[in-house]
């Protein structure tokens, strides 16, 4: 088990008064809250933040901690408590985060544990069911044909991980939930929901907006100015693409029913994207003089007073 | 570890829609509150034919994000819904944005 420095989970001096502690944990609450906090480890920032708070906010254990913190001991460290320590003296019902489940064992081993069924030593009751939630990354690819993976997922406390097999239906897009009943927390028979919130690994090629997908396609002047019929990928394989003449970049083309499959199924939005070669050889120069000269053209004359 | 075990098979959250007696009990929130929710906006029934209260699956994501920040973060039913309409939007533009600078 490791000592954990609850001072500087919060950010605070350890001579902060019992506000300034109370106003960390706020603001940290807030930016860590795993519904408004993309970042991965949100879940588990947030858990320890409410651990830190619910062992300093009481001036009684927090006087314990110190006493404790004292002795010598820094974060990350391993820590017994010491044999004297009590922990039947401290009472708290829960607080914080629920669906998060328990506080550490370090928590745990200084202030017994949550809930209403504690208080005895030695026994532990059966878990109570609540709902797990967790974000898996994916590839757009998987998505497109459906697959099976395996993922790691951390248990409630953070030390130790489970290994959990899923199905990924065919056409689930990112931010969508799967929801596995019965692998959520708990123990048993006794257990809650496991949900999934899917996001995709960014792709090479392909940006995604719900079922829709979104392609960059590079092409040449003569290709937007003439039009030509193109070789374009998506998610189901290659198709041809007519470039109607006379584009410009930005035009978007689209290929229904070619984005993420489903009812309805996304469409692909091809983006074009005008590319110019350099003057590189002096016949390329060349031609790029007489385009100037025999097209006459100029872009900007709407900005001219 | 006995990892090889036959795949588990999910249900995907926002396609089916759900009663409110499921709302309810997915959520652990009392009928009183998912009234209090549509009255305030932060869900919408669908049409039905048979006049039975029924919630997309977005409602559900809706009803718990509501539940959590209210809860952990001690905003009240309005603050807790202008919060899940400005973090949707800030997803929704988070992801026209990467499109954007990918992009470039």
């Amino acid at each position: 088990m490791e000592f954990k420095d609850y001072y500087k989970i919060l950010g605070v001096n350890e001579s902060a008064g019992q506000d300034e502690i109370k106003r960390a944990y706020r603001k940290l609450a807030r930016r860590y809250h795993p519904d408004v906090s993309k970042e991965p480890d949100a879940e588990q920032r947030f858990k320890e933040v409410g651990e830190a708070y619910e062992a300093l906010k009481d001036p009684e254990k927090r006087a314990a901690y110190d006493r404790l913190k004292q002795g010598g001991y820094r974060g990350g460290e391993p820590f017994t408590a010491p044999p004297d320590w009590d922990e039947a003296g401290f009472s708290f019902h829960g607080g914080g985060f629920t669906d998060a489940g328990e506080f550490s064992d370090f928590f745990e081993s200084l202030f017994g544990r949550s809930g209403p069924e504690r208080g005895f030593r030695g026994y532990r009751f059966q878990e109570p069911a609540y709902d797990q939630r967790a974000r898996v990354s994916i590839d757009l690819e998987d998505a497109f044909h459906g697959t099976t993976r395996t993922f790691q997922l951390p248990d409630n406390t953070g030390s130790a991980v489970r290994t959990v097999k899923v199905n990924i239906p065919k056409g689930i897009t990112a931010g969508q939930q799967i929801r596995l009943a019965g692998q959520g927390g708990g123990s048993g028979k006794n257990r809650g929901d496991l949900y999934l919130e899917v996001e995709f690994r960014p792709h090479r090629l392909y940006h995604p907006e719900g079922r829709d997908i979104f392609l960059d396609l590079p092409i040449t002047p003569w290709e937007a100015a003439l039009g030509e019929t193109v070789k374009v990928p998506t998610l189901g394989g290659h198709v041809e693409l007519r470039i109607p003449p006379g584009s410009q970049s930005g035009r978007k083309l689209r290929l229904k029913g070619r984005g993420l499959p489903g009812s309805p199924p996304g469409d692909q939005y091809v983006v074009l994207k005008i590319v110019t070669p350099r003057a590189e050889t002096p016949e390329a120069e060349e031609i790029y003089r007489r385009m100037a000269e025999t097209m006459a053209w100029n872009p900007r004359h709407e900005m001219e007073a | 570890m006995a990892v090889e075990r036959k795949p588990l098979t999910g249900q995907v959250v926002d396609e089916v829609p759900v009663t409110l007696a499921e709302l309810c009990s997915r959520c652990g929130v009392t009928a009183e509150l998912v009234w209090e929710m549509v009255d305030e906006g932060v869900i919408e029934p669908m049409e039905s034919a048979d006049r039975e209260w029924r919630f997309s699956g977005p409602c559900v994501w809706r009803v718990h994000t509501v539940v959590r920040l209210t809860r952990d973060l001690r905003v009240n039913l309005p603050g807790a819904a202008l919060a899940v309409e400005l973090i949707e939007e800030r997803d929704t533009l988070r992801t026209r944005l990467r499109r954007n600078t990918l992009s470039r």
